[in-house]
């Protein structure tokens, strides 16, 4: 705990914005920000406090959002009422590939200005965007069957997410692949960057491949095809995923802290003991 | 500093021969993986040829794995890898003319190797061509990525199951791609846009992946 608290403290003595009186206001107050949570027990205080907020958020969307899915939109004219996998389904797709972003801005952040609690976001991050990646394989699995015919087919849309799932894997494989922390953190982060290679080809798979996935049909330029009464329930289940990437995420963040914390007592009692 | 270049080249060659068995447990692997089809699929020649630029990629990728762990590891394990950092010549020369090393030492074999491999699958010979420029521009390729993926579990714990973890979800647009030239080329389709494609693909790895597996190393040492 005192080694991170030092570690955070020497950060905010040799960040550049300290040297610098004239920097914006604006600017210095977001390096506040940025050097704030660069404490653990701050951090650890802060989302705290959020947390419950953030719980109740998911809660209510997921509820409105399944009501609205499940009961009060229409089945659709050629598929029926398997179309509501639609609203697991492309929240998930969506989640997996904001996970892996989020994922890979931290991996940068904590890089490049060594950010002591950008790492540790990171590490959270990861194994929720591989559940989600699963959950979309296996939904869009679900899915298929019934309207394509089949479980699986090699199609680039399939594949590239498929590659992505291994790339989570590859991430939390690596937090946990060396005996010194700093290592793992790194080499993580260095392959989350390396990986961001592989968003473009999942998000353009389908433009760029005769695929049996269909195209976009919310995120594109001239607009979403999709009818008002279905997209209501699509993005309210999307906004409680969100809501809930963040309660998983600030839960992993305090445990990871709290898993530090107790092994640097640990290495602390022991050194009095000797 | 081309000295420096060719004199770690000379270096990596010298002590592969020295020590023999490498070379030929990478090509005897290539072989040895291509031969168990047949012999699982049965003997049928249609289908044979119609997987054989699948197999020939597919075996391509497994022998490279097998000795891309042991470009970096004996000098991390000696500490020679620390002194080539500590060296007057920017670091990321020893580490390209390392990955040069490595792909003349299981690309090239591999690249020998794989009309021989199209004899058994009875690839049609007018294909030849394609099949040898295709591997020609993807072996580069699995030796760069599989640099990347070196460096990064260099020293782990499980190094051994963690590198195809981290290589082969990479590694999948070189093998899409150089089968899909190969393919084309026995159908007689338009072989051009995948070639096309390996090669970009050849292209972004050589300028992304050298730098990175540099910065990697270098963490991983200090």
């Amino acid at each position: 705990m005192r080694g991170l608290q030092n570690n955070a403290l020497k950060i905010s003595l040799t960040h550049p914005s300290f040297g610098s009186k004239s920097d914006k206001i604006s600017r210095t107050q977001n390096n506040d920000m940025f050097n704030f949570l660069a404490n653990p027990a701050r951090f650890s205080r802060l989302s705290s406090k959020m947390k419950p907020w953030v719980g109740c958020l998911t809660l209510c969307f997921l509820l409105f959002g399944l009501w609205f899915a499940l009961l009060s939109s229409p089945a659709d004219y050629q598929q029926g009422d398997t179309v509501r996998i639609m609203y697991v389904h492309v929240p998930c797709a969506w989640m997996a590939m904001f996970a892996f972003l989020f994922l890979s801005t931290f991996s940068i952040i904590g890089l490049i200005w060594r950010h002591p609690l950008a790492h540790v976001i990171a590490q959270s991050a990861a194994p929720i965007g591989a559940c989600f990646t699963l959950l979309c394989l296996i939904t869009g699995s679900l899915w298929g069957k019934p309207m394509w015919g089949t479980w699986w087919v090699w199609d680039a849309r399939l594949t590239s997410v498929l590659i992505l799932f291994f790339l989570y894997l590859g991430v939390i494989t690596l937090h946990k692949a060396f005996d010194d922390p700093v290592r793992c953190e790194k080499s993580a982060a260095i392959l989350a960057i390396f990986g961001l290679i592989n968003l473009p080809v999942i998000k353009f798979s389908v433009d760029w491949w005769n695929t049996l996935h269909q195209p976009a049909s919310v995120i594109k330029m001239s607009g979403p095809s999709i009818h008002f009464s279905m997209l209501t329930p699509l993005f309210l289940v999307a906004v409680s995923f969100i809501c809930f990437f963040f309660y998983v995420l600030l839960i992993r963040i305090e445990s990871i802290l709290a898993s530090k914390r107790l092994e640097t007592l640990h290495r602390q009692c022991g050194r009095r003991a000797q | 500093m081309i000295r420096a270049f060719k004199s770690t080249i000379h270096r990596e060659l010298i002590l592969l021969y020295r020590r023999g068995s490498d070379l030929c447990l990478t090509v005897i692997f290539f072989l040895l993986v291509a031969i168990l089809f047949p012999l699982a699929l049965g003997p049928d020649q249609g289908l044979l040829a119609q997987i054989g630029p699948g197999v020939i990629w597919v075996s391509a990728l497994l022998s490279s794995m097998l000795t891309i762990d042991r470009i970096f590891y004996a000098d991390f394990e000696d500490g020679s890898l620390e002194q080539f950092v500590l060296s007057t010549h920017p670091f990321g020369i020893f580490v390209f003319a390392k990955l040069s090393a490595h792909w003349l030492t299981s690309g090239l074999p591999i690249l020998i190797f794989s009309p021989v491999i199209g004899i058994f699958y009875s690839i049609p010979l007018a294909s030849y061509p394609v099949l040898i420029l295709s591997i020609a521009l993807g072996t580069p390729a699995l030796s760069l990525i599989g640099g990347v993926s070196a460096a990064l579990s260099l020293g782990a714990r499980r190094g051994g199951v963690l590198l195809p973890l981290l290589a082969l979800p990479l590694l999948v647009p070189v093998l899409i791609f150089g089968t899909a030239a190969t393919n084309a080329a026995i159908l007689g389709t338009p072989v051009t846009p995948s070639l096309l494609l390996l090669g970009a693909v050849l292209a972004a790895t050589l300028a992304v992946a050298p730098p990175i597996t540099t910065i990697t190393i270098k963490q991983a040492i200090n």
